[in-house]
């Protein structure tokens, strides 16, 4: 399929040396396998989820499953962290997307206005936490002194705003809401407030989509900080969850009874199963999504 | 700013708080954000003074009395062999990262560029930022299953009459593994930006080449290298200056007892004698000594780009 449309495109372009035919039969198979590359490991893993663990773990290349066996999913819901991890997660993550808009978007706003007294100190304020800040000790402490170590706060707070994010939608409100408009509303009478709700906003739904995704990413990724700052294991989120079953080896603590053998074989699979888990949520969306990822850090690039 | 002593100063103080006083709406809007940036970013700042008090976490920051000598969590610092140990690691995986992954978006947008079915184009630019969407958490139990000694990937070796290697615990898998990850987490969406910057150059640069009879190869190297080479040059001092804050998670989630001889970077280190056995005030000292190296490789870094490209990022 993928070679017949190489053969296709090059009869659509003209002035094609030999050279350039050699380096388009290379160039279209080094593309095909850094997808393969990329594209394999995660489908082998989410087959290895749904395949007999024998098969598995005889190590052989699977390319579609081969003797369906579902008894890790009937296991993994067994497993209560993994469900109050899931919860959590997405509980962290639609308060982190929903704090960080509101400090985010009219902070990015406010820096777009170039008759803003203060600007370039306060933009300065901004850039400067992006290449020096305190450290884990000190963000620790503050977490403390703040009172929100060990509540959801104390993951959603500090990821509030994100500099780069910042910048990123300031550049946005630069570029896209022109000068005129703001004069134009301001003989009308109209307020910054009134400005910025009425008018900017509105027309920035493609950026307010951008953010909240980069926000929500993050926090469904995020890890060290739960590690850090929150104490319970019943408010862990998903990540962390997931490095003790499958990374710490805990699986293996608890069942007993059944036999050793058969154990083992669904121990073995419940990895497969647990990463699939919690990576197929994000690997499912972010192609409709991604285009939104591309405008956010091309926005940023105009300028970095 | 370079006026500032002239006379007219009080006035211009005068006019500037009228100024800000007519956009206090602006300031609203900005308050919550400016609530964030001083709570978490410049008083953890503050907080790094720990580092030169006997820090008690009962007392606070302000009550804790003073380290003497001041420096001394530094010095207990330099006087442990983990922290010839620890800078070694931290620079050797961040340069070997720099080194290995840096030219690999640019190479990969420059090739995606000349793929002229635009179906195609979009399909692999998709597929190739999939892995930036995976959590190092998931990415790493990934290479765990893979890799492992009962591996598809040492089954495959064993296969072909190789050894089982121990990818996920031997110190000389550790890097080559990490840097791995890291091109394949991160290559298709470094990417973007070279791709919008090369979408960005005159096609006419192009006719005028191919009226010229200059090859693919001819093309890539004396019109796209060039026009991309201030983007390649910014994106390289931002790595540069990140060079001492290589992702921590990942290598800490990457360490097993068998490699911690590479794989303990400043930061795991930071993490676990801060946390883990919470000294606060040597761990903090320790944190503070890699921002600070940090900082001045990034400071030099843009003085070297803004001298020699008229680049700079601040």
């Amino acid at each position: 399929m993928k070679k017949k449309e190489a053969v296709v495109m090059g009869q659509t372009f003209e002035a094609r040396t030999k050279g350039d035919i050699v380096f388009d039969i290379f160039n279209h198979a080094l593309m095909i396998i850094i997808c393969l590359i990329i594209f394999y490991p995660l489908y082998y893993v989410v087959l290895a989820s749904l395949t007999d663990p024998k098969i598995v773990n005889t190590g052989k290349l699977l390319f579609y499953p081969e003797n369906l066996y579902l008894e890790g999913y009937a296991k993994a819901l067994e497993f209560p962290s993994l469900t109050t991890g899931y919860v959590n997660t997405v509980k962290y993550t639609v308060m982190s997307v929903i704090v960080s808009l509101l400090a985010t978007v009219p902070a990015a706003y406010t820096l777009s206005r170039h008759d803003l007294p203060g600007r370039k100190t306060l933009m300065f304020l901004f850039t400067f936490t992006m290449f020096f800040s305190g450290g884990i000790i000190p963000m620790f402490l503050t977490i403390r002194a703040v009172g929100i170590y060990n509540t959801s706060w104390a993951l959603v707070l500090p990821a509030a705003v994100s500099v780069y994010n910042l910048i990123v939608c300031r550049s946005f409100f630069e570029s896209s809401i022109p000068v005129e408009l703001l004069e134009a509303s301001r003989i009308d009478g109209s307020s910054d407030f009134g400005f910025f709700f009425r008018i900017a906003l509105p027309l920035s739904s493609t950026i307010i989509a951008v953010m909240a995704l980069f926000y929500a990413t993050s926090m469904w990724n995020t890890f060290f900080n739960a590690l850090m700052f929150l104490q319970d294991d019943s408010k862990m989120p998903l990540q962390v969850v997931l490095r003790n079953l499958v990374l710490s080896n805990q699986l293996s603590a608890g069942s007993s009874g059944a036999e050793l053998a058969e154990r083992q074989k669904v121990i073995d699979q419940l990895k497969y199963v647990i990463i699939t888990m919690s990576a197929l949520p994000l690997i499912m969306i972010y192609p409709f999504v991604q285009r939104y990822f591309v405008a956010g850090v091309t926005i940023g690039a105009v300028k970095g | 700013m370079s006026s500032i002593s002239t006379p007219k100063a009080p006035s211009r103080a005068r006019t500037f708080l009228r100024r800000a006083l007519q956009s206090w709406q602006l300031y609203v809007l900005l308050l919550p954000a400016l609530v964030w940036l001083f709570t978490f970013a410049y008083y953890p700042m503050y907080g790094l003074i720990i580092a030169f008090k006997d820090f008690r976490i009962r007392a606070g920051i302000l009550a804790s009395p003073w380290a003497t000598p001041i420096f001394k969590y530094f010095e207990q610092f330099f006087s442990t062999s983990i922290a010839v140990n620890a800078i070694t690691n931290t620079i050797l995986l961040s340069l070997y990262q720099l080194i290995f992954s840096f030219w690999v978006p640019i190479v990969f947008a420059l090739l995606l560029n000349q793929i002229r079915n635009s179906r195609m184009k979009k399909t692999v630019q998709t597929i190739s930022y999939a892995p930036y969407f995976l959590s190092n958490v998931v990415l790493v139990s990934v290479i765990y299953v893979l890799f492992s000694a009962n591996g598809v990937v040492n089954s495959l070796i064993v296969e072909g009459g190789g050894a089982v290697k121990l990818f996920t615990s031997q110190a000389q898998y550790f890097r080559p593994m990490y840097i791995g990850s890291t091109i394949y987490q991160t290559m298709g969406f470094n990417a973007i930006i070279y791709i919008a910057a090369l979408t960005g150059i005159s096609p006419e640069y192009y006719e005028a080449a191919m009226i010229d009879g200059a090859s693919k190869l001819k093309r890539i190297w004396y019109i796209d290298i060039p026009l991309i080479m201030p983007t390649v040059i910014l994106m390289l001092v931002l790595s540069i200056g990140n060079i001492m804050t290589v992702g921590y998670e990942k290598a800490y989630l990457m360490q097993s007892p068998a490699n911690t001889t590479v794989s303990e970077i400043i930061s795991t280190y930071v993490y676990k004698v801060g946390l883990q056995t919470a000294q606060y005030s040597f761990a903090t000292a320790v944190g503070l000594f890699n921002s600070i190296v940090n900082f001045i490789i990034l400071f030099l870094a843009n003085l070297l780009s803004r001298k020699f490209a008229d680049i700079s990022i601040f």
